[in-house]
């Protein structure tokens, strides 16, 4: 296999980057997962390639205080491998193992995996569920988005022609009894899911919950949050009664995807079954949190 | 285009199209074609090589990309002409081969992983290795080949060998 003829630039800073996608059919190759097999079956026929996995600044995970940013080019390995990550935004140190196989981490970056927007990709879901943001840089200057604002369906985006995506901002919640987890299913280890969900948990003294965020992917065609489903949970102290009557109501609404991997039925109750199964994990972690305390 | 690499400690400069893979740059412009072009487009890890001691697809990659990577083949295994090293041994005793296609891509993501854990589970091998593909030994025997690398290299009482580029 071979992709079609193309240019390659390796720009070295965004202004110059910026510059070089003005022209007309370039793409950013950042990691190239994703991009290469394109290229290679030809699906994508691209005049120049802009590399910016070398930008200065680009890369690199960064504490904030009520977040953590990490660089668009920021490898998916280096990620999993953080101790900032382990530590303020475990819902993504959990989800990140899924992402393709290790070698493919490797190369792959968190932004990349972002910009791709693949609807069983599971960087975006962690995203719109804990409510991250998206930061972008163009000619005109930077600009924020809402992950919520950002996802349009498969493979489509809100960043605009010309634009890079340049961080990832993760909310990190504060509280002493946080839990979090991720679940999802695929046909085989690694592949791409045919449903997934990641829940992310915060417990009062009582057990009691004081916020729950969770959302679903794989089986719908952009990340979403169960928001319906969080509002009935609040003040809950979440048993598993209390978990299937709110995702029973909020699951039927949402809209599922249709295509040839799996019928809409079986993505609508495997993304509900593991909801369940993430919302309880994540309550079970959040108690064990106290008690590693007391 | 010029591409300035270093394979298997050697500098080489390599002339060729932005569109070469790096897979095709090893195997058609250096040569080595211990790399195996098996998909070409980054499931079944035949192509595996080594980028600072990390195991890559070399099918997802362009040569262009790979200046200033210490890359490591599997050429670059042996410890001497004729020999084999301990987790080659290893694949060799327990047969965890047998077409041989993915071997070079099994053995060097082994090599990675006895790098990075001495002592692995048979999770830990398993998970390793999920990401290359094998359609002869129903893998049973590769996961014996690791296990018995793994215990064969804690008892050679001898320095673990860096990959070209790392260390001094």
């Amino acid at each position: 296999m071979k992709p079609v003829p193309f240019d390659y630039v390796r720009p070295q800073s965004i202004a110059e980057a910026c510059a070089a996608l003005a022209r007309e059919d370039s793409v950013i190759i950042a990691g190239g997962q994703t991009l290469i097999p394109m290229l290679a079956m030809r699906l994508a026929r691209p005049a120049c390639l802009v590399d910016i996995a070398r930008i200065a600044g680009l890369a690199g995970i960064r504490e904030e205080d009520r977040a953590v940013v990490i660089g668009a080019t920021t490898r998916q390995t280096e990620a999993e491998y953080s101790d900032i990550v382990a530590r303020r935004v475990p819902l993504l140190a959990k989800a990140l193992p899924f992402v393709g196989h290790a070698p493919i981490r490797n190369r792959g970056t968190v932004g990349g995996s972002v910009a791709n927007a693949d609807p069983a990709a599971e960087i975006p879901l962690v995203l719109v569920t804990l409510a991250g943001t998206i930061l972008l840089r163009d000619a005109a200057g930077t600009r924020a988005i809402a992950a919520h604002d950002f996802f349009l369906g498969p493979m489509m985006t809100a960043i605009p022609t010309g634009a890079i995506l340049t961080a990832l901002r993760f909310p990190v919640w504060v509280g002493e009894r946080i839990g979090v987890a991720f679940h999802e299913i695929s046909t085989r280890q690694s592949d791409f899911a045919l449903a997934a969900a990641a829940a992310q948990v915060s417990l009062d003294a009582d057990g009691r919950c004081l916020a729950c965020a969770v959302g679903i992917g794989g089986a719908t065609p952009v990340p979403t949050r169960l928001d319906a489903a969080v509002e009935d949970l609040i003040g809950s102290t979440l048993t598993d009664d209390d978990i299937r009557a709110a995702l029973a109501a909020a699951i039927d609404t949402v809209e599922i995807m249709v295509d040839t991997h799996a019928s809409p039925d079986y993505r609508r109750r495997a993304a509900n079954a593991l909801a369940l199964r993430a919302i309880a994990q994540a309550r079970d972690a959040a108690g064990q949190v106290r008690q590693g305390r007391a | 285009m010029k591409a300035d690499l270093n394979v298997n400690g050697r500098a080489v400069s390599v002339e060729l199209e932005p569109r070469t893979t790096l897979l095709d740059c090893l195997r058609d412009h250096l040569g080595l074609t211990g790399t195996h072009a098996g998909c070409e487009h980054g499931i079944c890890g035949a192509c595996t090589v080594l980028l600072d001691g990390e195991p890559v697809r070399s099918c997802l990659m362009f040569a262009v990309q790979a200046d200033g990577y210490a890359i490591t083949t599997i050429e670059a295994v042996a410890p001497a002409p004729g020999e084999l090293s301990i987790v080659q041994d290893a694949f060799c005793e327990t047969h965890g081969l047998q077409c041989g296609y993915c071997t070079p891509g099994m053995i060097l993501t082994a090599e990675a992983l006895l790098r990075r854990i001495p002592d692995p589970t048979r999770a830990d091998i398993v998970n390793a290795i999920s990401a290359n593909i094998c359609r002869c030994t129903g893998y049973g025997q590769i996961v014996e080949a690791v296990a018995l690398a793994a215990k064969r290299l804690a008892g050679s009482n001898m320095p673990r060998a860096l990959p070209p580029g790392e260390g001094a």
